[in-house]
């Protein structure tokens, strides 16, 4: 095949943008991705801008420039300020704090130390991302970009090699090379079911020649996972780049990204991208000169979790209800419109460029036998640290949570953790030295899914959150197969009755033989999935549901049906206030002698509690 | 299902049609301009929406709008409020928060928007800021890190001054 003539050098634009973030000076990067906006990072960088504008000379610069960058992952520690140059990174910077880093440190080099991450285990400040254990252990490819350049800027994302691996496919000008790339970097879909991204390709593009589409999928509903959302935020230009490396292997012209309606920041900034990569010509007609042309569309959700599901997703473009379809026929042969059909999860076409750039094997070395490269998992619950996490496949649940998670948050002790949302399951101690991959997961009877790791203490009912889940699941039912639909209702009501104490033990194989009869009868993804949940922790944690049903008690002291308010009478002074506030006439008792509660009586809706100004009454 | 109130303008509705080329394809953008118009979808909106585009039906376009947990068949109040009951929320404690929220504009359980009109409530599964959970939204604005109290002042400021 003859190679194409691009009217661009690449090379060129690089230096260009290089240049011009030289001319920044000092650059402070302030994290404005949701979580840091939600903490104030707008005002954290109106201020540093206005203290900038008023200073001319700074000690090595002549001048500062204040970036706002997309997600750094470590949501809970925002507002995060980072200053590459001075090799530092502070944490939960507020406006009022603006001042003393401008003053102190940018103009007279003394670090501000109580602005500083404590390591939660050694209790020391620690001074830059290398010596912070929730990044130092990391290692980032598809967020690699994610709060180190501004996710606003186009020459940014180019000055980071943005657009060159799109360059480099259209300048060789060999689609089938390309597959092959990916095909044999091992690359998987990273967006739950893990089949080898290189092969889907392969199936869409054996249809080359007529119209056919490329669809990005970025919406990202599980409860617990954000990677999608950090990475449209915080680096959109890799995702389009990724687009449209796909869209020239497969022949597509057109490209949808459907993004959920819930995250209007991710939607604005995609489409700013777009906009800015038409005007370079790295979109649209006609790219750098050649004869591949691609338009991209965002498509915004309206609230189904189901159109995550591919081909729910095409009838929800298409503007029908989000009804998943039978396959065959596969999207690669007949899906939007009718037409062949690429999709792909955000996170899989965020690793592209950097596979086209640096290689399947530089890919294929990091990971396991079967899953290659890193995945990015959204790491939150009862952890020290929680946030957007990525590292090599294979790498141990203990690393993932005691090592960059900082270990379990106030003493308490590790139960479970629950991975892949509302499709995964709850894996437990006996699980964490397993090296986390595609097929070892399924194997404990979990899925990576979309990557959301809950972790969870002795403080959490695993009854309980396997019914939060079931509840999820039931609500998101599309309803077009019966046993999704109204068997995951039924699971729901059996676990709702035995987290209210009233179970009965013959319900634990009804629920177990009914979770089988969903997984097997149901269509698409959710159903084959949703009772995930409940057969783990029925794996795992059969004790606590004998406990709620036998015992009539919840191990964790979460199920308030099992618990019972009791008034201490040795502290109860016979003050009456609580007799006086029960709204069930429960409580009995005479001035200035101990009172009782009617155990019959009680709701349990804690006011007498609330209102005891002798803390005599407690929950057990 | 009410007919509501909400007079509607086919003028506007017109509109907004055109500005998404008629497209059958585009019914969801559309429903999402409508309601952002109205607040919710006025019943006589969707027969007009469903009529007027070829290839859909005022039946149709009800199947999408009731399919889809984004639309709202009655108005919504000023003041939306969404509390996140993702998996990261749920663990730290939204149900404690949505039920401040209740007890305070005094809604009773699955009870849409309060009785002034001024606020709807409603639980949304995950908005993407686990790291600060757990997360109320009200009208596009994430309140990080909730607790009952600090969630009961916000509300107490938010119709201090609306007075």
């Amino acid at each position: 095949m003859e190679k194409t003539n691009l009217n661009i050098n690449m090379q060129n634009e690089q230096d260009k943008a290089k240049e011009l973030i030289k001319s920044h000076g000092l650059r402070v990067l302030v994290c404005a991705g949701t979580g840091c906006v939600a903490n104030g990072s707008l005002k954290v960088i109106e201020k540093f801008k206005e203290l900038g504008a008023n200073v001319s000379i700074l000690t090595q610069y002549d001048k500062m420039t204040v970036v706002p960058t997309g997600c750094h992952g470590f949501c809970e520690q925002g507002v995060l300020v980072v200053i590459p140059d001075m090799k530092i990174t502070y944490v939960k910077v507020k406006e009022s704090d603006v001042e003393e880093i401008f003053e102190s440190h940018i103009k007279n080099n003394k670090p501000v130390e109580r602005l500083m991450y404590v390591d939660p285990k050694t209790h020391q400040h620690v001074p830059d991302d290398e010596h912070i254990n929730f990044y130092a252990k990391q290692t980032r490819t598809a967020l690699a970009n994610c709060g180190n350049i501004n996710a606003e800027s186009i020459d940014e994302a180019i000055a980071v090699r943005g657009y060159e691996a799109l360059a480099k496919v259209i300048e060789e000008n060999n689609p089938d090379n390309v597959i092959e790339t990916i095909e044999k970097s091992g690359l998987r879909g990273r967006g739950g079911g893990g089949f080898p991204t290189g092969r889907k390709w392969k199936f869409t593009a054996a249809n080359r020649g007529g119209k056919s589409y490329i669809v990005c999928n970025g919406d990202e509903g599980d409860p617990g996972a954000f990677m999608d959302r950090s990475v449209m935020e915080g680096d959109p230009h890799k995702l389009l780049e990724g687009m449209a490396i796909a869209a020239f292997a497969i022949g597509a012209d057109e490209g949808y990204i459907y993004v959920r309606a819930e995250y209007p920041l991710a939607i604005k900034r995609l489409r700013k991208a777009i906009k800015d990569a038409e005007e370079r010509n790295f979109l649209g007609k006609n790219i750098m000169g050649s004869n591949f042309s691609l338009d991209i569309h965002i498509k915004e959700g309206a609230g189904a979790f189901v159109c995550g599901e591919e081909t729910a997703l095409i009838a929800s473009i298409e503007g029908e209800r989000g009804m998943p379809r039978p396959k065959p026929p596969f999207p690669a042969n007949k899906g939007l419109f009718g037409r062949p059909t690429l999709i792909n999860n955000v996170e899989t076409l965020a690793n592209v460029p950097v596979i086209i750039l640096k290689g399947a094997d530089w890919f294929s070395q990091m990971g396991t036998a079967t899953s290659k490269g890193t995945k990015t998992f959204a790491l939150t619950g009862d952890v020290n640290n929680t946030g957007l996490i990525e590292v090599p496949m294979g790498t141990t649940l203990r690393e993932i949570i005691f090592d960059i998670g900082g270990g379990m948050r106030d003493g308490k002790k590790f139960k479970a953790v629950q991975i892949g949302g509302p499709s995964g399951g709850c894996l437990t101690e006996e699980h964490l030295d397993i090296p986390m991959d595609y097929d070892n997961l399924i194997r404990a009877g979990a899925m990576v899914g979309s990557g959301g790791l809950v972790v969870m203490s002795d403080k959490t009912c695993i009854v309980e959150v396997a019914r939060f889940f079931m509840n999820f699941t039931q609500h998101e039912s599309c309803g077009k197969c019966v046993p999704c639909r109204e068997g995951t209702k039924n699971l729901l009501k059996m676990l709702e009755k035995i987290v209210a104490g009233k179970g009965e033990m013959k319900d634990l194989d009804e629920l177990e033989e009914l979770a089988h009869v969903v997984k097997d009868g149901s269509l698409c993804g959710l159903g084959k999935t949703a009772p995930n949940p409940v057969l783990s922790t029925l794996k795992y944690f059969k004790d606590e549901y004998i406990a709620h049903i036998k015992d009539k008690k919840c191990p964790a002291g979460v199920c308030t049906a099992m618990k019972k308010v009791i008034i201490n009478e040795d502290l109860c002074r016979g003050c009456t206030k609580c007799a006086r506030v029960c709204p069930v006439g429960a409580i009995e008792g005479t001035v200035k002698n101990p009172h009782h509660i009617n155990q019959e009586k009680c709701i349990k809706c804690e006011a007498c509690l609330t209102n005891c100004p002798f803390r005599a009454i407690v929950l057990e | 299902m009410s007919a509501g109130s909400t007079v509607i303008s086919t003028a506007k509705l017109d509109e907004i049609i055109q500005s998404f080329d008629s497209k059958k394809s585009n019914l969801i953008a559309i429903l999402q301009k409508v309601q952002e118009v109205y607040r919710y979808l006025p019943e006589d909106a969707m027969i007009y929406i469903g009529e007027k585009i070829d290839g859909l039906s005022p039946a149709t376009v009800f199947g999408v709008a009731t399919f889809y947990a984004q639309f709202s068949l009655e108005p919504k109040g000023k003041y939306e409020i969404k509390v996140c009951d993702g998996t990261a929320c749920h663990v730290r404690g939204s149900m404690p928060v949505l039920n401040a929220i209740r007890a305070k504009l005094n809604m009773k359980d699955k009870q849409l928007t309060s009785e002034n009109g001024l606020f709807s409530l409603e639980t949304v599964s995950c908005l993407g800021a686990c790291g600060l959970a757990p997360v109320v939204v009200i009208n596009d604005k994430v309140y990080p890190q909730m607790t009952s109290d600090a969630i009961t002042i916000i509300l107490d400021t938010l119709i201090k001054e609306d007075k």
